[in-house]
């Protein structure tokens, strides 16, 4: 199968390309970019005429629900959310149930995937068995069953002596330690920013010591103990600065955020709105505007969707009785373009934080249109706007704090692998 | 965002809490309230302005006094009164509370009067429910407690007519407390200028000032020339959960004995909203005493409650 994507505005940051460009396909893989390869005849052609060529999305956080939660989502439901959303890869995080702290899970999870023939998945294993926080996991077998990295999703390790000999074991064989910097005593229980929206709601708050006390701790063994670290869904100012501070020092971490809480302050709980209940929780205006300066200025390494769906009835509940998290895979390229826009930023800087850099932090060969590179493609509108509504998401999560706002970039053609897999 | 208490033309359509109440429907309430008053000194204490309504009492949690006062008050409107104590019942089942008002919505009740453990509870509630249907908050968590709110500030009214120049502390569980928030609310809307809350940094939200308030620490400090000392209820739970050390150096801390009223304005009125903890937040001495006006804000409660539901049936 060979395509021919033409007339297109071509963005590949890593390859410093913002230009209009054709691109040639041929065997899943990029065989040119600007001029045809010799003897190229196209089987398919797309007319990219004032549409945007980048490589397709790669998501650090997209929950898919498989195994244990298919009430919530399957694979197929989001798998198709991927590819309507432009994502090509995603990592996903152990929660599941059964957590994803065996191999025989984690095969099973990458065959499903595979056969499904979409986007590419990559398996975060737990770090601690049951992400329990007692015992680590075979992480090395976990390794060779196809887990890209070690995580403990929500669930923080209380106990320091486990999360020292965790990082220690992952930096012996150099695989990085996915963790969100949450005190789980601070936060117990809480369900908002600790601040003045808290306080007028009667909601229990999540002071943002919860967070930085938590990244002191986690920067700290992960200097003693060497580990590549990655941080997940910063919310706070101070946090930000306490990450800029460590890569001053010349310390290896990365960090991302959700596409959330670029947009979301404590204020639009408004009252009660349970589909604003996140974790982290949305934070202030200070902190909303340091996340995006952070990002803009490289501490922050990434954005994520933080996929999380969750089942209407799970929402019917009072805020804090209902189930945190939002959907997201088709909102991550729409929030990001609309990130730039708020902040007079060019396509290609935004672009970047879904494509180069989070395949950066993955260890993954995506993320750029580089010659016989895999075919992972996103071609999208960048001036339609859509309405987010239930009906406009293929995502079995139909909850966001976004229902109802109208945003701009509507994917066109999600290439994986040099297929297209949606449009 | 559409406040969800009002209607399109800004009339009542449920009381969720005193944040974002207009002064005017605040003030109808009150001057409602007032005309109520004399209902139950007359013979036949009935009233029949809500003849052939069906109101129905949903308590998620434990209440006494709450529930029947309401109770009384709808009854006293003549309208029939259910009462269901949904924490013992079909919650304990695994129905959901939206089921549970689908269900009895089914059974045509006109007005929900609501309380459950967790802070926005009648807002989800209001937002579900049938548009002729009205909800009353009667107390969610640690957010509102509108009602109870109303009711002291009828109390204080009545007692010290001229709110505009009122100093008036509110000492104890702040954090915890609906009754706090929505007292803050209400005196503030009415132009209340000085409000103090009293308490150790344990039992404070975060960012309380923003309310409108001023914080002390200090109890001696804080009742200096108020007019009016509203306590608050201390559940035990504070002593097991590292916020207070015990009971005995809670009262002595910030109990209300004659000893510290008397730094207050001589003619003070002391308020609490019941149940007392009588020797943990206030003495006997002060809850019995001449100061006190904790049984008349009990009689208030049924005019105030008679109000609101005849200005949500439309009178």
């Amino acid at each position: 199968m060979k395509i021919h994507i033409k007339n297109g505005h071509l963005i590949d940051p890593k390859n410093g390309i913002d230009a209009k460009q054709d691109i040639y396909i041929a065997a899943g893989k990029i065989a040119g970019i600007g001029k045809s390869p010799e003897g190229f005849t196209a089987n398919q052609t797309i007319d990219a005429t004032n549409l945007v060529v980048i490589p397709g999305l790669v998501d650090l956080s997209a929950r898919l629900r498989e195994p244990g939660f298919e009430h919530k989502a399957t694979l197929e439901s989001e798998m198709q959310a991927a590819a309507a959303g432009g994502v090509t890869s995603l990592a996903c995080p152990p929660d599941t149930d059964p957590v994803l702290d065996e191999p025989g899970l984690v095969e099973m999870l990458k065959h499903r995937a595979k056969q499904l023939n979409q986007a590419h998945v990559y398996p975060l294993g737990a770090l601690t068995h049951q992400l329990a926080g007692i015992e680590i996991t075979e992480m090395c077998e976990l390794n060779e069953a196809g887990c890209v990295g070690f995580s403990q999703a929500d669930i923080a390790i209380k106990d320091t002596q486990v999360l020292w000999r965790a990082m220690q074991y992952a930096a012996t064989f150099g695989f990085t330690v996915w963790l969100r910097p949450e005190e789980p005593y601070l936060a117990k229980d809480g369900v908002a920013h600790d601040g003045e929206v808290a306080a007028r709601l009667g909601l229990k708050g999540i002071p943002a010591a919860a967070e930085t006390l938590a990244i002191a701790s986690i920067l700290r063994i992960a200097k003693e103990t060497g580990a590549n670290v990655h941080l997940c869904r910063l919310s706070t100012a101070e946090g930000v600065d306490m990450v800029r501070a460590a890569k001053k020092t010349g310390q290896k971490v990365t960090c991302d955020v959700s596409a959330n809480h670029l947009h979301l302050t404590d204020f639009d709980i408004g009252y009660f709105d349970a589909n604003v209940h996140l974790k982290p929780p949305a934070r202030s205006q200070r902190d909303k505007t340091a996340l995006s300066n952070g990002l803009a200025d490289g501490t922050i390494d990434a954005i994520c969707s933080d996929h999380t769906p969750v089942d209407d009835d799970a929402k019917l509940y009072p805020f804090a009785e209902a189930e945190a998290g939002a959907t997201g895979l088709e909102l991550l390229l729409p929030l990001t373009l609309k990130w730039a826009e708020d902040n007079k930023l060019s396509l290609s800087d935004a672009v970047k934080h879904i494509t180069q850099s989070p395949a950066n932090i993955l260890g993954i060969a995506a993320g750029d249109l580089s010659i016989n590179a895999s075919a992972d493609i996103c071609v999208f509108d960048a001036k339609q706007y859509w309405k987010i509504e239930p009906k406009a998401l293929l995502s079995q999560g139909k909850n966001t704090p976004f229902l109802g706002m109208e945003l701009a970039g509507k994917v066109r053609y999600t290439l994986v692998n040099g297929h297209v897999v949606h449009g | 965002m559409q406040n969800p208490q009002l209607t399109n033309d800004g009339k009542l359509k449920h009381l969720l809490s005193i944040d974002g109440l207009p002064k005017n429907i605040l003030n109808q309430i009150l001057d409602t309230a007032e005309s109520f008053v004399g209902v139950a000194e007359r013979e036949v204490k009935k009233v029949p302005l809500l003849r052939g309504k069906t109101v129905c009492n949903l308590f998620f949690e434990n209440s006494t006094r709450t529930r029947t006062t309401f109770e009384i008050a709808a009854k006293r409107l003549s309208a029939d009164v259910i009462t269901l104590n949904v924490s013992t019942s079909s919650q304990s089942k695994g129905e959901t509370i939206l089921d549970t008002i689908d269900n009895l919505t089914a059974m045509h009740a006109d007005m929900f009067v609501v309380r459950h453990a967790q802070s926005g509870a009648a807002h989800m509630i209001a937002k579900h429910v049938a548009p002729h249907i009205h909800v009353i908050n009667a107390g969610d968590g640690r957010h509102a407690h509108p009602t109870q709110g109303l009711l002291d500030v009828f109390t204080i009214r009545h007692y010290k007519p001229e709110m505009h120049n009122l100093r008036v502390a509110i000492v104890g569980d702040v954090l915890h407390s609906r009754v706090a928030r929505s007292e803050i609310h209400a005196l503030t809307t009415l132009g209340v200028p000085e409000i103090r809350v009293i308490a150790p940094k344990t039992l404070l939200p975060k960012d309380v000032e923003k309310l409108g308030v001023h914080v002390y620490h200090d109890m001696r400090e804080g009742l200096k020339n108020v007019d009016v000392i509203m306590m608050l209820r201390l559940q035990n739970e504070r002593m097991t959960s590292a916020m207070l050390p015990s009971s005995q150096e809670y009262f002595k801390t910030y109990g209300l004995t004659s000893e510290k009223l008397a730094l207050a304005k001589p003619d003070a009125i002391v308020m609490h909203p019941g149940p007392m903890n009588r020797g943990v937040e206030i003495d006997s001495a002060v809850a019995d005493g001449t100061q006190s006006v904790i049984l008349p804000q009990v009689t208030y409660g049924i005019a105030v409650r008679m109000a609101v539901m005849s200005i949500l049936a439309g009178n």
